[in-house]
């Protein structure tokens, strides 16, 4: 909390000992960020980026962790499917984007497919790994006890992968947040993407910004109300 | 009626494991498995307990139907992320719900129902793990080395628990181990089993007045144990 405010204060110093437009004091960026919360672009902007945000991130995740647990237990899947999940982990988010638009149209599918994409094999990884380590005495005990199919899933499997799944949200979220932004710039003529592209070209430091900083905090805010919580719950039952 | 275990031939890559390894179960009996370590009784509590079907031979009730089974595995293997009441009920079928409520109040366990095992002593959760396997109310309980790595005092009074689960749920008990004396400390009858292939190579007869007595008792039967393997090694 101190650093953020020493970091406000020397901003605002530095701003204003420069004076140049190129980098506005930091009471002008909270200003334009309540004009443009009070017009209601600020807060229609990110609530249409949060949804792309939400819709792609449980697309990844959910696709991501069916195939990273599938990959782990079984090696013929693995096999057929390795090369391609390096192929897309390697492949330049850009491509997958413009790729994306070319082939679906400047739609809301293309966009939300072309963030998913980007996320999918780096979690099916994460997931692999964590399906890999998974306890078979555990297993056992579950199949000599005559444990169904689901119940095992749910008691047995998904809290050993947990932990994997929480590093994969983390660092998917962080992933999908930088990647969300660029494919609003490059096709969609909302959200805090096309905004920022918008103030780009106005060389409007102030928007940009403005904008970056109203998404920070809302980036945030997931984690501490959401994701903490969540892992906290996650992991009661470790000492 | 007794139990039937028919394991005619169990090979892995062609290498036998277990040949003609046969032997009845009766009702309430209490039959001890020791053997070197390495001989495949693992394989044999596996195949018993019906984690592996592939071998040839059957294991059933006379009329061919397989037994209920709850096994008390090496460690506890209990669940560290539900508590011990859920390690109970998510693990096993509705019908044994209450008979594992009944247990764990007779076994101590009540007032940490709402523990996460991770909290336990390892005596305590074994104790837990006694309580799933008898909860389902088995028709045999199978017991992998369930006593090492125990200190004696901590071994016995796992035993203890043990038998009073036993005596209060009538079933048939089967016991693996290389330890004799804690074979001889628990069971009615103790099969001797070779290196591998593992066959029976000795049976002996615990006399129903050293049964499960104290640890003097549990020696004499173990030392008369070790006299009919030196026998049988004899005749080679």
């Amino acid at each position: 909390m101190l650093s953020l405010l020493g970091f406000f204060v020397l901003w605002e110093v530095v701003a204003r000992l420069i004076g140049s437009p190129l980098l506005p004091p930091a009471s002008a960026v909270l200003a334009a960020i309540a004009r443009e919360t009070a017009s209601g672009a600020l807060p229609e902007n990110l609530a249409i980026t949060m949804a792309r945000v939400i819709v792609a991130f449980v697309i990844a995740m959910v696709l991501g962790t069916v195939l990273g647990l599938a990959m782990g237990v079984w090696r013929r899947v693995d096999v057929a499917l390795d090369s391609w999940v390096t192929v897309l982990l390697n492949l330049p988010a850009v491509v997958v984007i413009v790729l994306m638009y070319v082939w679906f149209g400047m739609n809301e599918f293309a966009a939300v497919a072309a963030v998913a994409l980007n996320k999918l094999p780096s979690t099916a990884v994460t997931v692999r790994e964590g399906a890999r380590a998974l306890d078979h005495d555990l297993l056992e005990m579950a199949r000599s006890f005559g444990m169904r199919r689901w119940p095992v899933i749910r008691h047995v499997v998904l809290p050993q992968i947990y932990p994997y799944l929480f590093a994969a949200a983390r660092s998917g979220l962080a992933i999908i947040w930088k990647i969300v932004l660029v494919v609003e710039l490059l096709g969609r003529s909302n959200g805090v993407g096309f905004e920022i592209q918008v103030y780009f070209q106005l060389f409007d430091v102030t928007g940009i910004l403005a904008y970056t900083l109203a998404f920070i905090l809302v980036v945030q805010l997931i984690e501490w109300g959401l994701l903490q919580p969540l892992e906290r719950r996650a992991s009661r039952w470790r000492r | 009626m007794s139990l039937l275990v028919r394991v005619r031939r169990k090979a892995f890559d062609e290498k036998p494991v277990l040949e003609g390894l046969e032997f009845d179960l009766g009702e309430r009996e209490i039959v001890a498995l020791v053997g070197p370590s390495g001989c495949g009784k693992t394989t044999l509590l596996k195949i018993i307990g019906g984690l592996d079907s592939d071998y040839d031979g059957t294991i059933g009730w006379p009329d061919g139907r397989a037994p209920r089974i709850g096994t008390i595995f090496q460690e506890p293997r209990l669940l560290p992320w539900r508590t011990v009441r859920q390690n109970l009920t998510l693990v096993l079928p509705p019908h044994a719900h209450a008979a594992a409520e009944e247990l764990l109040q007779h076994l101590g366990l009540w007032s940490f129902r709402d523990n996460f095992p991770p909290t336990l002593s390892l005596g305590m959760a074994r104790r837990v793990a006694i309580a799933r396997a008898f909860a389902i109310a088995p028709e045999l309980v199978l017991l992998d080395e369930p006593f090492v790595s125990l200190d004696p005092e901590m071994a016995q009074r796992s035993r203890d628990v043990l038998l009073e689960a036993w005596r209060e749920r009538a079933t048939s008990v089967l016991l693996v181990t290389h330890d004799p004396v804690g074979a001889a400390a628990l069971a009615d009858r103790i099969l001797v089993l070779s290196p591998r292939p593992a066959r029976i190579v000795a049976t002996i007869e615990v006399p129903p007045a050293q049964r499960r007595g104290d640890r003097a008792t549990a020696l004499q039967v173990a030392a008369q144990l070790e006299v009919a393997v030196g026998r049988h090694l004899a005749q080679g």
